[in-house]
């Protein structure tokens, strides 16, 4: 009897961690912030558009509000006097959040080596992934996407600021054994140490 | 043909005495006026039918061959009328880089004066609201200078960065 709940249970529960289920969850809804300052932007649009349909990768709502997104796409060129922008956008974002530089000047400065244009935003900003190319393909966006989704689902919000304090697992308050123990022995009971896993 | 000689007679009566030089390229009317004149240059001009400025731009002449002056601002005028142009050069050097605002003249001369001033850091007097056009206000060069390195003097990364910790 109990083998065969086990195995239908095999085929309809599965055991996991919470930190697992929310990484999944998070790497299949990423919601884009589009910092779209030159043609890069094109080939973004183009990524969201029908015929590569970044929705089929659970990121294709953008959201022109930093408070709703969770993965800022840096596609084009970023002057000096964009980066407080960016910044301030940046930190507006809400934990989790990811970033992509795309294309060769949001990661080097491209071919605009000139004292306007910052060489590369991760200078002044965390990059999670570089997309190479002037400008790449919506392919290589997609990909990149992907290498993210690997990302985010191995490390998980391991380094996010929200659990920055946790050391164990979330959820219910653990039992309080002792005052079981008091209980117990307020009704005339005694009982041997109750044996517990320090851990559950 | 006979406008361009009654623009020419119109400045020059309005500036006797003073050297004018005229020159043609490519049938282009330009002429080069003193700083000291260019406000009642520019003013006759507008009266003798040149009603729209086009651009005012400016060229930095150091370590150009055969040049006198530090700047030379250049005034792109049209005669909607007649489609006639014009080009009105004037120069200015490094002590007083002063000259004075074609605003009251032309009221399109507000931004391009002001992105002017932004790369070359030439002052226009009388301008209505006279601050830096595209560069933020902090920035304390005039990059268009041809002393100034390409690469800025590290203006671009003068930042704060953030980390991954921080944000």
């Amino acid at each position: 009897m109990a083998t065969q709940i086990n195995k239908q249970l095999g085929d309809n529960v599965f055991l996991t961690t919470i930190d697992a289920a929310a990484s999944w969850a998070r790497a299949n809804s990423l919601w884009p912030m589009p910092f779209a300052t030159a043609c890069c932007g094109i080939e973004l649009m183009s990524t969201a558009a029908s015929k590569h349909d970044l929705s089929r990768f659970g990121s294709e709502v953008m959201r022109f509000t930093p408070r709703q997104c969770d993965l800022m796409i840096v596609a084009g060129r970023v002057v000096m006097k964009m980066i407080p922008v960016l910044q301030r956008i940046w930190l507006q974002m809400p934990e989790p959040k990811w970033c992509i530089s795309m294309g060769a000047c949001a990661c080097s400065g491209g071919v605009f080596d000139t004292y306007a244009v910052v060489q590369g935003i991760d200078r002044f900003l965390p990059v999670d992934i570089y997309i190479p190319g002037c400008p790449p393909r919506p392919e290589q966006l997609i990909k990149s996407i992907m290498e993210l989704q690997d990302k985010i689902k191995k490390t998980g919000t391991y380094n996010a600021r929200e659990f920055q304090f946790r050391i164990l697992p979330d959820g219910p308050k653990r039992f309080d054994e002792d005052e079981l123990v008091r209980i117990r022995e307020r009704n005339g009971f005694k009982l041997e140490e109750p044996k517990y896993d320090p851990i559950h | 043909m006979s406008e361009t000689k009654s623009l020419k007679e119109s400045l020059e009566s309005k500036l006797t005495g003073i050297p004018l030089s005229w020159s043609e390229f490519r049938s282009q009317q330009r002429v080069t006026v003193p700083a000291s004149n260019i406000a009642v240059a520019l003013k006759a001009l507008r009266d003798a039918g040149m009603d729209q400025l086009i651009d005012i731009t400016a060229v930095d002449m150091l370590e150009y061959p055969g040049a006198t002056d530090r700047f030379e601002v250049v005034y792109l005028l049209l005669n909607t009328n007649s489609g006639e142009r014009l080009t009105v050069k004037t120069h200015v050097n490094e002590p007083e880089l002063k000259l004075p605002s074609a605003c009251p003249i032309w009221f399109g001369a507000d931004w391009l004066e002001r992105e002017v001033y932004d790369m070359f850091g030439i002052v226009f007097d009388g301008h209505p609201n006279f601050k830096r056009l595209l560069l933020p206000d902090a920035f304390e060069s005039f990059p268009l200078r041809k002393d100034y390195p390409v690469k800025g003097r590290g203006e671009r990364h003068n930042f704060p960065i953030i980390t991954r910790a921080e944000s």
